[in-house]
């Protein structure tokens, strides 16, 4: 069942989420050759309960870390480790999320560590201007369809390939909620978008092909041909003036990321 | 963080019978045609039973005739009727 969230509720989730924004930028910031995901983890997770609010992950259906930090191949999931160092050149994907006064809030964001080839910069910018199209369709009356295929569209036009195992999803005051929501798909096809509906998009895109496998930790997903993946998300809004990213500040323009 | 994506429903694949659990799938031949597209059939185990066709293949108006080799779909909790699903060439 999709639930569908009053203005107040949103606002709510717009305080979550700006947190969200505000741990990943900082992390964004963090980040430069022979850091460690640990360091990523233990930063988001103090930021997050000195300002009253929870670390969404921790603790889901026994995930050990606060920050999914997935690595070149590695697509979504990937565990904080302090055996575990970012190099230069290396793409790193930090997933984050918040729950704060009952409300959650869900982003992610690929960045280079240093200097990266440009066959990842064009992977990273590829992903993240499918999640802008994708948002571009989150608007009433348009279809869950609308949004996948703006998804897919893009990034299979530039030939990389959308991970098919893993889907964004509603969001509100549990981190999962109805409906799922696919980076592939037809357009006008699916349920219709409704004022209120709050969507967590995340277009996981490989390099390669789009099988993945999950590691034997149980979390951490990469591509099963070692080609690398980028991962981008933002949570948005249904509203009546068109889609709110809620999980950066309103007054913010230009790329989602 | 990403969902897991749930598996669609799953989707029948040709020739698994109708998808009513539990049958128990045997080889029959036709011995006569009743009424209410119901037929008597012998099983190769020389039992007789009465069965029907199965609404698959009464929407496909599959023709069946005395003698022929079809394949009979029986309830283990009554084993003197069955469900013709399939019927030989």
């Amino acid at each position: 069942m999709v639930i569908c969230k009053s203005t107040a509720e949103l606002e709510k989730m717009h305080r979550a989420g700006l947190l969200v924004w505000e741990v990943l930028e900082k992390m964004r910031a963090m980040v430069r050759p022979g850091l460690s995901t640990k360091e990523l983890d233990e930063f988001a997770e103090t930021y997050t309960t000195e300002r009253r609010a929870k670390p969404a992950f921790k603790g889901y259906r026994g995930y050990p870390g606060s920050v999914c930090t997935s690595i070149n191949d590695e697509v979504v999931h990937g565990i904080p480790s302090a055996s575990r160092k970012v190099r230069e050149g290396d793409i790193l994907s930090m997933d984050f999320g918040v729950v704060m006064d009952g409300y959650y809030g869900d982003a992610a964001l690929t960045v280079p560590v240093g200097k990266i080839a440009p066959e990842r910069e064009k992977l990273l910018r590829v992903t993240r201007e499918s999640l802008e199209r994708a948002i571009e369709k989150v608007r009433a009356g348009n279809r869950l369809g609308d949004v996948s295929a703006a998804v897919q569209h893009w990034v299979e036009k530039n030939g990389y390939s959308v991970v098919r195992e893993f889907v964004g999803h509603g969001i509100g005051t549990k981190m999962h909620e109805d409906p799922q929501l696919p980076n592939y798909g037809s357009p006008g096809q699916g349920a219709r978008l409704q004022e209120g509906m709050v969507l967590a998009i995340e277009p996981m895109v490989n390099s390669g092909s789009p099988a993945v496998k999950v590691l034997d930790d149980d979390w951490t997903a990469v591509t099963a041909d070692g080609s690398d993946s980028a991962h981008f998300e933002h949570t948005v809004a249904v509203t009546a003036n068109g889609p709110w990213i809620l999980t950066r500040p309103r007054e913010a323009t230009g790329p989602v990321w | 963080m990403a969902r897991q994506r749930r598996p669609e429903p799953e989707k029948k694949k040709p020739g698994e019978g109708s998808g009513k659990e539990d049958a128990i799938e045997v080889m029959a031949t036709v011995v006569e045609p009743l009424p209410n597209a119901m037929f008597r059939v012998e099983l190769e185990n020389k039992h007789q039973v009465l069965a029907h066709i199965s609404g698959k293949m009464r929407k496909n108006f599959i023709r069946i005739l005395p003698g022929d080799r079809v394949a009979v779909e029986l309830s283990p909790y009554d084993l003197t009727r069955g469900r013709i699903v399939y019927r030989y060439k």
